[in-house]
């Protein structure tokens, strides 16, 4: 496909994207740019309209309101036939029929290529997917990670401008989806082809994308690097869909201060007026136990609660008065539970720092 | 922000692809198909049904002149009424009725010099014949006497309840009704007890020779309903052979028909049976053992309760099959009318077609009801499946498994019997004269009924009906599934194709009259011809097969489409690459059926034959008709052969197929 977008112009650019399902809203005002080259991942619960999003940028279940571009030009109205992409579907949908190569070639066939260059092109994928030897076995015959790759290499047959991928990895077991995960990130970097894939393993969409969108309920909360959407969720759902996450209810007690329990921490308030119910969030491995003096800005008195020994590290929870009832999980390393001899019982002095501390209106999750 | 309200505001609105226009276009080709094959055929039958055809005598006047001017002017209505021609009875007729005018004049001497005159007093009342075409016009006509005794006067059309209410009052045709009710209960509840314990010993004991019981229940599928019928009369008819275990009854009527159709709908009940018995939950009966419940209030409250879907089913669908065959009532019905039989009378014998399309609504009235229960009972069980249960394996039980399997060996002996006694009197010589074997029976050419010629047609036929149907239905099949978009257009055809399993055979046949003879109809031209019995035949078993194909449509990945549309491969192409070839065993299935159905059918295709495509089910009936029940015997075991033959052919098939694809297909 020939691209006449200028410098700087997304290549696939979703502008309030509304798709209804009878009186059901299913995507609700969707936007996103998406740079040409990027791995994209689409995150959120099972049933936030992830699918119905892709499916959308496919064709396959078109928009009812919204525009969707692609390389510059409308591809909002165009049937699937007439999109530039290759997709991957969770189950593969793999011709059983067929064998691997002809499972390759069948987007090849259709563009009347010559034999030669076909087999030529078919090879070339073998190898790039590592599926060299498997050529003339049928789908059943393979296992499952070989099976998604054999379905990769037939979306990416034809140099697709776009790769779609739905839940690729979630059919498999855990330790073939770590493995093909790295394959795919690197097939990706490889060919420079953009990608969008859709998970609901915040694991999988953070080791993998340069760019996560994460999506709720049909809206998107958040879109940003692992590392912004990881280090500054937007939304307290963000924080806490996101990796590891405490919440404990307290209040603004002035501009930079945010009290919770009977301890008064700074913090960026970002505007919030003062005596704002809000929810505190600070993530477990941001609590700070090593050489922390009591007179430290952010530091406080807590009590260790329990003790959980999780291999390298230590989930400890802590409570105490002045905490108000309420109770904080940090990790710790077990060095570190050694040098502050710590037991359930045992007073502690901890230290959150100040732009580890992320505030939300209280009422939402 | 005003673009961004402006991008949010405007629907969007799908381009169609190239697939997309050529699917539609498809569909709409399969939904007049379907107009043309059912809907309008039921739609001329159903408005025939209220066409009544009356004289209306009021509007004829008469006047005579002996030579002496002419006299008074008559009324036909009160002067046959006060001579006692024109009763109520002789005022209702059919389209083909005629009155002779001279019964209104009782002197009425064809070589007397009277002059007669006659006239319509209106002119849309039917008018008159006179030698030539019919008069409407409100002239007087005068014709001499030898003139008039050709004047004839004419029905008028007007539409009505008037041939219901004459149904009703009409008490032979009314009391077939009720026996045919009779009849299809009583078989019912016989061929469903009968069959609920065959398929309990086939799927729930470790009885002994399973596989040989199961293919014997099934061979009934083989043969025209009308070849138990014809054992029979061999068995149990004036000269039978073990007529004395009847005690003096009759075999020709209510008796014969209900041990008939039983015969021939046992299969039918087998089969949903045993799916059901199938698909049962073992937990349920370890708990129950767990308890230590009894054998029989297990059975009672796990058992029956559990296979009641499959029970409420097989009960209907024997309803149905019972209640609108043709062949066994034919055969053996005697002098018990049953509303098939009514409605073959009424067309054949009477040419009374407007009598038969109402019988032919009345008897659309228990199908149709048996169909809605059906579907509402299938869309339950479809719930009951999908939850996840353990298999049921039995156990060996000395005593249950010899009683069930002493059980099936004596159902299977009937079944066997009533075949066997086919075969053996088609071979015989001159029953019950001269016992030794011969095939003169199957020398068809010397005898009425059609020949070797009506054998030749129906296998013409029943090919020419897997072919096409299976084409047509598979690919139906594939637009109502797999299309996309087009909701509406789906749904319709979604329901005609359900349509022909409520319409019984002798419905669609009568139907397929009325709509195809009618002189103004385009299609006329394949009136009598093989392409209308073909039509009526992939019409008659659509449903079915329809289904069968859909189940075997749906089970594939509902990606492949996306997929395929992604890779820019025309639907056509996939559709031919991927669709058909992993749907083979299905296609298989379905084009077996119909070529099975099409040669046993008798039913719809009696009223479409000609003198030219004569079937050999058709030719079954007709030559026991004429009495030559031996030949008739040997046409319908011509049948058995050829379904059995090609059934066989379709295992192998099957079987080589299976292993040809076996490397893709396991898993
Ligand atoms: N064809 C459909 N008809 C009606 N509702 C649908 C359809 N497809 C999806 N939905 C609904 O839209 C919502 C989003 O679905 P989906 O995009 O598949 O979620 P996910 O994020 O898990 O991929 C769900 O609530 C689902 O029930
Ligand atoms: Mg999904």
């Amino acid at each position: 496909m020939t691209t006449d977008k200028q410098a700087g112009e997304p290549y696939l650019r979703i502008a309030h994207v509304i798709k209804k399902f009878a009186a059901f809203t299913a995507l609700n005002d969707v936007s996103i740019d998406i740079d040409e080259g990027e791995f994209v991942c689409f995150l959120g619960p099972s049933g936030c309209g992830k699918t119905t999003l892709l499916r959308a940028i496919a064709g396959l279940d078109i928009q009812t309101n919204g525009r969707i571009e692609q390389g510059g030009q409308d591809i909002s109205a165009l049937p699937p036939s007439e999109r530039d992409f290759g997709i991957v579907f969770q189950s593969y949908a793999l011709f059983p029929n067929l064998t691997v190569i002809r499972n390759i070639a069948y987007g090849l066939e259709n563009r009347k290529l010559p034999r030669a260059e076909i087999d030529k092109r078919v090879r070339e994928l073998l190898e790039l997917v590592g599926l060299t030897g498997q050529e003339d076995k049928y789908p059943a015959q393979l296992s499952g990670g070989q099976q998604q790759r054999v379905a990769l290499a037939r979306a990416l047959a034809t140099s697709p401008g776009l790769l779609l991928l739905d839940e690729p990895l979630s059919a498999l077991d855990a330790r073939v989806r770590v493995h093909l995960r790295h394959e795919i990130k690197q097939l990706q970097n490889r060919l420079g082809v953009t990608t969008i894939m859709v998970t609901h393993d915040q694991e999988e969409a953070l080791t993998m994308a340069d760019r996560i969108v994460v999506m709720n309920q049909g809206v998107i909360e958040q879109v940003g690097t692992p590392m912004e959407i990881y280090r500054h969720p937007a939304t307290a759902f963000v924080a806490d869909f996101i990796g590891k996450m405490n919440f404990v209810d307290g209040t603004v007690a002035a501009a930079g201060r945010v009290k919770l329990g009977e301890v008064e921490l700074s913090c960026d308030t970002d505007g919030m007026a003062s005596g704002a119910p809000v929810q505190v969030a600070v993530r477990p491995e941001d609590i700070i136990a090593r050489g922390v003096a009591a007179d430290e800005a952010n530091a406080f008195e807590a009590t260790v609660e329990d003790l959980e020994f999780l291999g390298s590290s230590l989930r400890v929870d802590l409570a105490g008065e002045n905490l108000g009832g309420q109770r904080l999980t940090a990790d710790l390393s077990v060095n570190l539970m050694r040098e502050l001899a710590l037991e359930p019982g045992h007073g502690v002095t901890v230290r959150i720092p100040a732009e580890r501390i992320r505030l939300y209106a209280a009422g939402g999750t | 922000m005003a673009e961004a309200a402006a991008i949010a505001a405007r629907p969007v609105r799908a381009k169609l692809s190239r697939d997309d226009i050529i699917m539609r276009g498809a569909m709409v080709v399969l939904a007049l198909f379907l107009l043309v094959a059912i809907v309008l055929p039921l739609y001329f039958m159903l408005s025939k049904s209220f066409e009544t055809y009356t004289y209306r005598f009021e509007s004829i006047e008469f006047q005579v002149n002996d030579g002496d001017g002419w006299g008074e002017t008559l009324n036909a209505l009160t002067l046959g009424q006060a001579l006692g021609v024109v009763t109520p009875e002789r005022m209702v007729t059919s389209n083909g009725g005629r009155f002779q005018a001279s019964e209104f004049f009782p002197d009425f001497s064809f070589r007397s010099p009277r002059l007669y005159r006659i006239r319509n007093a209106q002119e849309d009342a039917g008018g008159f014949m006179v030698g030539g075409g019919p008069v409407f016009h409100t002239e007087w006509v005068e014709v001499t006497s030898n003139d008039f005794r050709r004047v004839q006067i004419r029905p008028a059309l007007s539409t009505g309840v008037d041939n219901y209410i004459a149904y009703v009052n009409t008490p032979s045709l009314f009391f077939s009704v009720y026996n045919s009710l009779f009849i299809a209960v009583t078989t019912t509840v016989i061929v469903i007890g009968l069959a609920f314990f065959y398929a309990y010993a086939l799927t729930r004991t470790c009885m002994p020779f399973k596989m040989l019981f199961r293919v014997i229940a099934l061979i009934p599928i083989l043969a025209p309903s009308l070849l138990p019928a014809i054992s029979l009369v061999y068995l149990f008819g004036n000269q039978g052979i073990i007529r004395e275990l009847l005690m003096g009854e009759r075999i020709y009527g209510p008796i014969g028909i209900v041990i008939g159709s039983a015969f021939w709908t046992f299969p039918h009940a087998l089969m949903i049976l045993v799916t059901a018995l199938s698909i049962s939950d073992a937990r349920l009966y370890e708990a129950a053992v767990a308890l230590r419940t009894s054998k029989l209030r297990t059975f009672l409250t796990i058992t029956l309760p559990g296979a009641k879907y499959g029970l409420i089913s097989a009960i209907f669908v024997v309803f149905t099959l019972v209640i609108t065959d043709f062949g066994v009532p034919k055969v053996i019905g005697g002098q018990y009318n049953v509303l098939a039989t009514d409605i073959y009378k009424q067309v054949i014998g009477q040419q009374n077609f407007q009598m038969g399309a109402v019988v032919s609504v009345v008897l659309l009235l228990p199908a149709v009801v048996a169909f809605i229960v059906d579907r509402i009972v299938q869309r339950k069980q479809v719930a009951l499946l999908s939850a996840r249960a353990v298999p049921l394996q039995p156990k060996p039980n000395r005593r249950v498994d010899i009683g069930m399997g002493i059980y099936c060996g004596v159902v299977a002996v009937v079944i066997v019997g009533i075949l066997g006694m086919a075969f053996w009197a088609s071979l015989i010589k001159f029953w019950p004269y001269n016992m030794s074997l011969s095939l003169g029976n199957y020398n068809f050419d010397v005898m009425d009924g059609g020949g070797w010629e009506a054998y030749g047609n129906s296998i013409r036929m029943a090919l020419y009906t897997a072919v096409f149907g299976t084409m047509i239905i598979f690919s139906g099949a594939y637009l109502v599934e797999k299309g996309r978009g087009f909701e509406f257009g789906r749904g319709v055809i979604q329901f005609l194709v359900i349509l022909p399993l409520a319409v019984p055979g002798m419905v669609l046949g009568l139907a397929y009259i009325f709509f195809f003879n009618h002189p103004g109809n385009p299609l006329n031209f394949i009136y009598g011809s093989m392409a209308i019995l073909v039509l009526c035949t992939i019409t008659h078993f659509y449903t079915v097969s329809h289904l069968t194909a859909a189940t075997a449509l749906k089970q594939m990945d509902p990606e492949f489409e996306a997929v395929s549309a992604s890779l820019k491969a025309p639907f056509y192409r996939t559709f031919a690459r991927i669709t058909v070839p992993v749907c083979l065993p299905a296609i298989l299935d379905v084009s077996i059926y119909l070529f099975v159905n099409a040669m046993t059918t008798v039913s719809a295709v009696v009223f479409l034959y000609s003198t030219d495509t004569t079937l050999a089910s058709v030719a079954v009936l007709n030559m026991d008709d004429a009495g030559d029940i031996a030949p008739a015997a040997a046409m319908a075991m011509m049948i058995v052969y050829t379904s059995a033959g090609v059934r066989l052919l379709h295992a192998l098939l099957t079987r080589g197929l299976q292993r040809r694809t076996q490397a893709w297909r396991t898993r």
